[in-house]
């Protein structure tokens, strides 16, 4: 009669029973998720990333809604092909800011982690428009529509509170400032010196889509030509235990 | 712990609930030991490869794999297998590159993958271009089309803001400096450049718009200039459409095509290759003395 025939005295007492599963769970899930918090190579930090615009961060909400990411990932795997065909591997740190990130690697189309800047604007609209008039072997359905709608920017201080408290660190000040900046952007005449303070100056200040008012086409492009770029890659030196 | 049941031919486990007994029935024996290999293989792959989280960092596994570095390998193996005529090609006069048999096969080759991975989705996968995005199959080059013009448009790009040497020019909006009228005569008068059909009536009052406005560009005979990137308006080659339609739209609003730079995202090697693949793929023209 060893200890492993007493298994009864806590089988016939629920409550016990109770207790002691909870204790198991319990430490079953401080070793498997709190090393995440603590772990250098989990948490690796890296200069130049910083947090999304007003209107990147609209950008990324069409994003979302229209579903891009059920075909396309934002994530670079560290294997040689993909590194030569996307560019850097991607890091988790430039995912810092994203709620929820786009990772994956299911893609019908291709990964988008680093696509901005290697495009122009123009071509963007023409393939949201209509993406077979550029690469007619492509799959993708037409998006002329986020052209047609015009955002008025109300709730992007809304959106940027919610990710203020999720982590992301926005200032009071930029959500004061929110829809200015997000007008800002997307008109290369206004007055975007307070934009370029809060964000940094490398933002990308374009008439995105080509056309007068703020569409969801203006938000998506800014979303799209800022993927991946925030980080250069000319200065960061990867550590390799990683 | 089993027990022989005194009324039945089977074990037991010797458990009984409310008079409901257990049957030992243990699993097969192959089954289990492949149970315990797999344990094993377990704890062993766990030593050889990182493994458990400590406070900082998990153990890093003796085998010392990562994917960072593994990748940094795989790459580095490649570059080094071509180091030798990678460092030929971004060394040699542009010009003779073509006349090396051997270097010229290799930058043929490398520059058709490099160009099907980044070019493609502009000037499309047979470089025949689109709409606004220029066929280099033709023998109509906007910027050069010599080796060294090519090479400098792809590693600078055109009207980017990344980059400070980018080929830059801008055509006016002419629907703001133009009245209506104007702007058809002078359409008409483009468009009986290259022999299109066009209202002969409006041409000699479209000449005189023209040269006013538009020759300092595109020069007084309308063939162009390709210091500016002015497109030559006498051949029957339309960037965005030559009727009557596309050029009203093309002088009243201007066009303003923007190509990225590729001296951040391809070596010097790459950018020479897709320059050599893009020179011979037909239209290419013999250096400029």
């Amino acid at each position: 009669m060893g200890i492993l025939d007493k298994h009864k005295v806590i089988e016939t007492n629920a409550t016990l029973l109770l207790v002691l599963s909870f204790l198991v769970v319990t430490i079953g899930g401080l070793v498997q998720i709190v090393p995440l918090f603590y772990l250098e190579n989990t948490i690796e930090e890296v200069d130049g990333m910083r947090p999304y615009t007003p209107l990147e961060l609209a950008g990324r909400d069409v994003y979302l809604r229209e579903g891009c990411y059920v075909c396309h990932s934002q994530m670079i795997r560290p294997m040689r092909d993909e590194v030569e065909r996307y560019g850097h591997y991607s890091l988790a740190a430039e995912s810092m800011y994203d709620h929820p990130f786009q990772w994956g690697s299911k893609r019908t189309g291709p990964d988008l982690a680093r696509v901005g800047g290697r495009y122009s604007d123009d071509w963007h609209v023409d393939h949201l428009r209509d993406p077979q008039s550029v690469v007619p072997e492509s799959v993708m359905p037409k998006y002329g529509f986020l052209e047609a709608t015009l955002l008025e920017g109300e709730h992007i201080g809304d959106v940027m509170a919610t990710n203020a408290f999720v982590g992301v660190p926005y200032t009071s000040e930029m959500i004061e400032a929110a829809r200015a900046d997000f007008r800002a952007q997307a008109d290369p005449d206004s007055d975007f010196d307070g934009l370029l303070e809060r964000y940094g100056e490398s933002v990308n200040v374009r008439n995105f889509d080509g056309q007068p008012g703020v569409s969801e086409a203006d938000a998506l492009i800014a979303y799209l030509q800022v993927l991946g770029t925030m980080v250069d890659f000319s200065t960061f030196t990867p550590d390799a235990s990683r | 712990m089993s027990k022989k049941d005194d009324d039945l031919d089977y074990e037991t486990t010797g458990h009984e609930w409310d008079g409901i007994k257990e049957y030992n029935k243990p699993l097969p024996r192959w089954w289990l030991w492949t149970f315990y290999a797999c344990i094993v293989w377990g704890v062993l792959y766990s030593i050889a490869y990182p493994a458990w989280p400590g406070i900082k960092s998990a153990t890093p596994g003796l085998l010392g794999f990562s994917t960072r570095a593994e990748v940094a390998e795989d790459i580095a193996r490649f570059e080094e297998a071509n180091s030798g005529i990678n460092a030929q090609l971004a060394s040699v006069e542009l010009t003779e590159i073509a006349q090396d048999a051997d270097l010229n096969q290799y930058a043929q080759n490398a520059g058709a993958a490099v160009f099907r991975t980044w070019c493609a989705q502009c000037h499309g996968s047979g470089a025949a271009g689109a709409k606004g995005y220029p066929n280099l199959l033709d023998d109509d080059w906007l910027w050069g089309g010599d080796i060294e013009a090519i090479h400098a448009t792809i590693a600078h790009g055109i009207r980017n803001e990344e980059d400070p040497d980018a080929r830059w020019s801008q055509m006016p909006a002419f629907g703001e400096m133009l009245a209506e009228d104007e702007i058809s005569q002078v359409v008409n008068y483009v468009m009986s450049l290259s022999g299109e059909p066009q209202d002969a009536s409006m041409v000699a009052a479209g000449e005189t718009v023209y040269l006013d406005n538009c020759a300092a560009c595109h020069m007084d005979d309308g063939t162009g200039d390709r210091w500016q990137g002015a497109p030559n308006l006498t051949d029957a080659i339309w960037l965005y459409g030559g009727d009557y339609a596309t050029l009203t739209e093309t002088v009243t609003y201007s066009r303003f095509g923007v190509m990225p730079p590729w001296t951040e995202r391809l070596t010097e090697a790459e950018i020479r290759a897709v320059a050599s693949y893009v020179h011979g793929l037909g239209g290419g023209e013999a250096p400029v003395e």
